[in-house]
């Protein structure tokens, strides 16, 4: 019995100490966030969730499940996980009248083009790791490159 | 020898606790029993007396017992139901479907049967049962009305000279040149309110209604649902479900100030009434109407006096959806020609916690309110935290009066219809 939770303490002990070391080694790729490389690192999604609780959240809701038949749901939905410059589109132009899943939405999604391509490349990267999603994640060029086209 | 005794103490005190547990949860499952895990005023008992899908709106009941829904989504390609408790043990077994479109508005009177799509209001005949004669070829009364997506069911209830109130709401959260846009200002002179954004009055006994034919009866609501005539004062009441998202204006609301303004107002509506959308809210701390920051409003200035004060406000963004006026006999006194209302629960106090999700009682005189309102019966989210997150398990929609005078309670997200009585 004592033995067991003495292992447990050793293995959580060692958990929790290489869980610490790894916190600096997942920083590294941060400082290139806004570059080519389209990581997901705690910088990106911290910053990402200060544009989702400012803009997002009142609609999506604080799990992304949106509203029943009034806002759409962000969870492992194809509008989120699919094609990312049709993604990004949506947060420049907005969204209306679109089904997901068979259900239908009645508010509109208003363009959000006011918002800087770092915003959106980091609110876009923070919902795709966020509410059980798992994607890449999207750069501010890639943003760049959609709002270019016109 | 001492332990022993302390050990059959021990064994005593927890005996009588374990039978204290088990007496504990033998009331608190009995209760249940009697509650459907709503809670009410001592004296009521609920039950869920059926469970439906395709998550029923509002709601008729006929003289026997019988049970109209309509329905927001089809099923078996049908949005209407009639249910019945054909071996008279409290459970609505029998379920007829009919009607091919869906939609909330739903009204019994004088053998006639009301319903709405989103676009048009049918008329069904009944039989001396009160059973729909031709559920196929139901009369149109009127089409054409305005659904555009957002705020699109037409709720609907009669008067008693042969004239039926139709909601019209809004297409819009409050009239901007690009709705719910961040800083969006408001369309001058806003031209919603020309087809939308009201009631507007039809006669009960003419076909192909539309617009033309029609009185636009009260303007300035953004989004009714739930409405009742009173039949004390013989006037027409309302609930609006109150603008969205004042953070569009962050300089002027932050999303604490969002979760609390404006208040879901009760209106008291009599011909010509202009309550006020997009131009104005109704502010329940300041108790003032304020101009909206979309027509140049500060969260201060007030707008024109012109438009009409409501008679109760409620807290922010409960969406009431549904209105009945008490006039049955088995509830208390007090209950008697007051006012239920069924709120939906809110999704716009985000990031704050949500609320609604129960039913409300407002006692009146002579067809004003005579106290304050209050909770009557809750519980239906399931637990605080699912309210809280707004992910509750039950949503209170439509209501109805049952012939015994007990009060029916829909449930659009689940499809429980939930049957409240009192014993003496």
């Amino acid at each position: 019995m004592k033995r067991t939770t003495l292992t447990l303490l050793i293995i959580s002990i060692f958990i929790s100490v290489t869980a610490q070391t790894k916190k600096p080694v997942a920083k590294k790729p941060a400082a290139k966030a806004s570059t080519a490389s389209a990581a997901v690192t705690p910088t990106v999604m911290a910053r990402g969730k200060v544009v989702y609780n400012m803009y997002c959240i009142s609609c999506h809701q604080p799990d992304g499940g949106g509203v029943p038949s009034m806002n759409a749901p962000i969870v492992k939905t194809k509008q989120v996980l699919g094609s990312k410059p049709a993604l990004i589109n949506i947060i420049l132009k907005g969204m209306s009248g679109v089904d997901i899943e068979g259900e239908s939405y009645s508010n509109v999604m208003p363009a959000h083009a006011f918002l800087t391509n770092q915003q959106i490349a980091d609110v876009l990267t923070y919902v795709r790791n966020n509410f059980g999603n798992k994607a890449s994640g999207v750069t501010v060029a890639e943003v760049a490159a959609v709002r270019n086209k016109k | 020898m001492k332990l022993r005794i302390k050990s059959l103490e021990y064994k005593t005190k927890l005996s009588r606790v374990l039978a204290g547990t088990a007496l504990f949860t033998l009331i608190a499952l009995q209760s249940n029993a009697q509650t459907a895990g709503l809670t009410m005023p001592a004296g009521f008992k609920a039950s869920i007396v059926a469970d439906t899908t395709g998550r029923p709106r509002h709601i008729a009941i006929t003289k026997k017992g019988d049970i109209y829904v309509k329905l927001f989504r089809k099923v078996k390609e049908k949005g209407l139901l009639m249910l019945q408790d054909k071996d008279g043990d409290g459970k609505y077994e029998t379920k007829t479907a009919f009607g091919d479109y869906i939609g909330t508005g739903l009204y019994l009177k004088d053998n006639y049967l009301y319903a709405s799509s989103d676009e048009a209001v049918f008329r069904y005949k009944l039989d001396a049962n009160e059973h729909v004669i031709n559920p196929n070829k139901p009369d149109t009364l009127v089409k054409g009305l305005v659904s555009r997506k957002q705020h699109e069911t037409k709720s609907l209830v009669l008067d008693n000279n042969g004239n039926i109130y139709v909601n019209i709401g809004a297409p819009s959260n409050s009239c901007q040149i690009k709705d719910r846009q961040m800083g969006s200002l408001g369309q001058p002179d806003c031209p919603i309110l020309e087809t939308a954004g009201g009631i507007w009055q039809f006669k009960i006994d003419k076909f192909n209604q539309s617009y033309p034919e029609g009185v636009r009866y009260a303007t300035g609501l953004r989004n009714v649902m739930g409405l009742d005539w009173n039949q004390q004062n013989n006037t027409l009441f309302v609930m609006q479900h109150g603008r969205d998202q004042l953070t569009m204006f962050p300089e002027l609301f932050d999303s604490k100030l969002n979760a609390e303004l404006p208040a879901e107002c009760m209106y008291m509506i009599k011909y010509g009434d202009n309550a006020g959308w997009p131009y104005i809210y109704f502010d329940p701390f300041q108790k003032k109407k304020i101009l909206a920051p979309e027509y140049g409003g500060d969260g201060k200035k007030e707008g024109d006096s012109k438009f009409i004060d409501p008679v109760v406000a409620f807290p922010a963004h409960m969406a009431p959806n549904g209105l009945l006026f008490y006039t049955g006999n088995m509830f208390p006194e007090k209950y008697k020609n007051g006012a239920f209302v069924a709120f939906h629960g809110s999704w716009n106090r985000s990031p704050e916690p949500q609320k609604g999700f129960m039913v409300a009682f407002v006692p009146f005189k002579n067809g004003k309110p005579s106290g304050e309102w209050e909770v009557f019966a809750d519980g239906f989210a399931g637990s605080p935290e699912k309210a809280a997150a707004g992910r509750p398990d039950h949503k209170p929609c439509g209501l109805a009066m049952g012939p015994d005078g007990s009060l029916y309670v829909t449930d659009d997200a689940k499809g429980a219809i939930y049957k409240i009585s009192f014993n003496k």
